[in-house]
């Protein structure tokens, strides 16, 4: 992700789009990735109310994919899903292996 | 009073804080705000005095709001009688500068200007009841929340946005950098804070006390301060005396709390 230089910001950086933090990439913060694993999701959406960084997708009210562009990888939503029968339907993988 | 509020009706909302925020990873700021913003119906103006939220939600010309957000201050909005309501997120201490002792700190607790040391046990003091000083402002309604509740948390904003004139809600925000604990626990945490009694869930509305949730089994306070550093020191045997004052100091409060309902 490149960043803005001091000639590309705006004059008293004066924030002028709602919600343009959405151009900044969190997900380089991220040690550990979470994975979903569908079978074992119960829809509870637990996952998505609790995560700090809006990361969770939830379409037609159905849990969607990661946003891996802002997820830091914190873990909660992994920790906080009751999954299926004992079986989480998230685990926390390390990065790059 | 709003009934049948399920998550799946409340993910087809709008998100008005967006992910690209610089909290920390874990943090429980912007998961408290996320169910603030889904539980207004109302279009909403965000006020907010400096802290984490404010400086790392809108960093140079980035903000994560799409709501219209100003800077704002508290005592004196509630005696003026502002049609408002003010929430604070208290993860107890000064975090945004570097975790520095603050009167909401909680006893014991370790801090960068309260090291617990051979000088002192970290914080000597107990911790200021912000929820008790603010509902003695004689307002509307005060309330105390937690995160891992979301549904009472919810209720309680749409309740508090529907009363005109100031409202005000405490609601525990864990802090990982702070609390020395981990970065997945946010949810656990603020859970065993209100299992504890620790943070009670309650509500003053015009001066009736209610609380809105009563643990099953109230676990002892040591199971909230176990897994957080900064209560560390009070689990060596010559502090012993210190888990002991905290949890008098919790039973107080909860023995208060539910005296006060039976009035
Ligand atoms: S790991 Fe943390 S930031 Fe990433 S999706 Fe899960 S809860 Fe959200
Ligand atoms: S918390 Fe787990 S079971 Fe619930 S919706 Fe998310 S992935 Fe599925």
């Amino acid at each position: 992700m490149k960043l803005k230089n001091w000639k590309e910001v705006t004059p008293g950086a004066v924030c002028t789009e709602a919600g343009s933090a959405l151009k900044f990439k969190t997900g380089s913060w991220r040690a550990f990735k979470p994975r979903w694993i569908e079978e074992n999701c119960i829809q509870c959406l637990f996952c998505w109310i609790y995560c700090p960084d809006m990361a969770i997708e939830v379409k037609d009210g159905k849990r969607g994919v990661y946003r891996y562009d802002y997820c830091k990888g914190c873990g909660i939503c992994a920790l906080e899903c009751p999954g299926k029968k004992g079986k989480k339907a998230i685990v926390m993988e390390e990065e790059g292996k | 009073m709003a009934t049948g509020i399920t998550l799946k009706e409340l993910s087809k909302k709008e998100e008005l804080l967006t992910g690209g925020h610089r909290m920390c990873s874990g943090c429980g700021a912007p998961i408290i705000v996320k169910m603030v913003l889904l539980a207004s119906d109302y279009p909403i103006i965000a006020a907010n005095a400096t802290g984490c939220l404010e400086v790392s939600t809108c960093i140079s010309d980035y903000t994560a709001w799409k709501i219209p957000w100003i800077h704002q201050s508290l005592s004196g909005a509630m005696e003026r009688g502002h049609d408002m309501i003010y929430i604070c997120y208290d993860n107890g201490a000064y975090m945004n500068t570097g975790i520095q002792r603050s009167s909401a700190t909680p006893f014991g607790a370790d801090t960068t200007t309260c090291p617990a040391g051979s000088v002192i046990p970290g914080k000597t003091q107990q911790r200021k009841n912000l929820t008790k000083i603010m509902a003695a402002h004689d307002i509307p309604y005060a309330a105390q929340a937690s995160p891992s509740h979301w549904m009472d948390l919810v209720k309680k904003v749409k309740k508090a946005l529907d009363i005109k004139g100031p409202k005000f809600m405490n609601v525990l925000s864990p802090c990982n950098r702070g609390w020395r604990s981990r970065t997945d626990d946010a949810i656990m945490l603020s859970r065993l804070g209100v299992e504890t009694c620790y943070w009670p869930l309650y509500e003053i509305e015009d001066g009736v006390t209610k609380v809105t949730f009563k643990p099953r089994e109230k676990k002892p306070l040591a199971d909230f301060l176990k897994p957080q550093g900064r209560f560390k020191h009070m689990f060596a045997p010559e502090n012993e005396w210190m888990l002991k004052r905290a949890q008098e100091m919790v039973d107080k409060e909860w023995g208060s709390l539910l005296k006060a309902e039976a009035k």
